[in-house]
């Protein structure tokens, strides 16, 4: 399966959920917010979402700005 | 009226906002936000770096249970790049607050209205309540009161330029005729620019580069807390008039 995340392309072998590749990221859901195809995944929702071949994630948390 | 400071419905007590970026690193930009004594701060929303994650966060020094996060569109030139970020960092934080800026120029970092009152619009409709930054027009300022916004946020001066209030007159104006809070955003370079922001009558200043790119951001920091204050008490006070000089010390009694 071939996805997009931050522009990145990434290859996972098997099924995947945004939850798990969070995991696999070593990411905080609860500190981030994820785009899949420009719909946005509420964190609830992160471990019921399969990730799909095509899709393209964003993402993103805050840093310093003004 | 004079202590109280309302945005969307919450009472601040600092009027006092500060952005978090620039600082060397977030020890800094810990303490130079403690000394500016602000309770709101703005923030930017940005992809992860996907190479490097076990980085600590802004989170993790700027508690969001203690300071109120104002997540900004900094950076997006259409009204459209403005209300996906901003959408994006209600889920990251799950805030209705946001800071709308939507740019129009790369160089002079200007705000595009037309962008900034469609997307008002937009997010005002979503439940969004929007602190909006721009231009120092009093006219375009009330249409983004009429539209619903929270707060209006005209600019002293470009973004990150720190030559201070360009235009007095029409902030004062734009204060005079809001039933909003009006905050001066952008342009502050130093104590006295933050001062005579709320001299003009303003409910608020936010600025970032003023601190983090002084010599000093900590001292800096406290600096503007101060002159925030200093000219919250003159406004009220009411300046003297400007007149021809008049001895202060009384002419009668002089030793002869």
């Amino acid at each position: 399966m071939k996805v997009k995340i931050n522009g990145q392309e990434k290859i996972f072998s098997g099924e995947l959920s945004l939850k798990q590749l969070m995991d696999e990221l070593k990411l905080d859901s609860s500190k981030v917010a994820i785009e899949r195809n420009l719909e946005i995944i509420p964190c609830s929702e992160h471990s019921i979402t399969q990730l799909n071949d095509g899709d393209n994630i964003e993402i993103v948390q805050f840093i310093g700005g003004g | 009226m004079q202590n109280k400071f309302v945005i969307a419905g919450r009472e601040f007590t600092s009027r006092l906002l500060v952005g978090t970026g620039r600082y060397k690193d977030f020890t800094e930009t810990k303490q130079a936000i403690e000394a500016s004594g602000a309770e709101i701060v703005t923030v930017s929303l940005r992809r992860v770096n996907l190479d490097n994650t076990g980085q600590g966060s802004l989170q993790d020094f700027i508690d969001p249970k203690k300071y109120t996060y104002l997540p900004n569109s900094a950076g997006c030139y259409s009204a459209d790049e403005a209300v996906r970020t901003l959408r994006l960092a209600k889920a990251a934080g799950g805030w209705n607050l946001v800071k709308l800026e939507v740019i129009g120029d790369k160089k002079t970092l200007y705000p595009d209205m037309v962008e900034t009152l469609k997307a008002a619009e937009i997010l005002v409709g979503e439940g969004f309540d929007v602190m909006v930054y721009c231009t120092d027009d009093p006219d375009l300022a009330k249409k983004l009161e009429e539209i619903g916004c929270a707060a209006i946020m005209p600019l002293a001066a470009p973004i990150g330029s720190g030559l201070g209030i360009q235009n007095p007159l029409n902030i004062k104006e734009i204060v005079q005729n809001a039933n909003v809070p009006v905050l001066v955003d952008a342009g502050i370079g130093t104590a006295s620019d933050a001062a005579i922001a709320m001299e003009l009558g303003c409910d608020g200043v936010l600025l970032n580069t003023a601190i983090s790119d002084a010599d000093n951001p900590v001292l800096m920091a406290k600096a503007m807390r101060q002159a925030v204050k200093a000219g919250r008490n003159a406004y009220f006070a009411g300046r003297m008039r400007k007149k021809e000089a008049s001895p202060s010390s009384p002419t009668q009694g002089k030793v002869a």
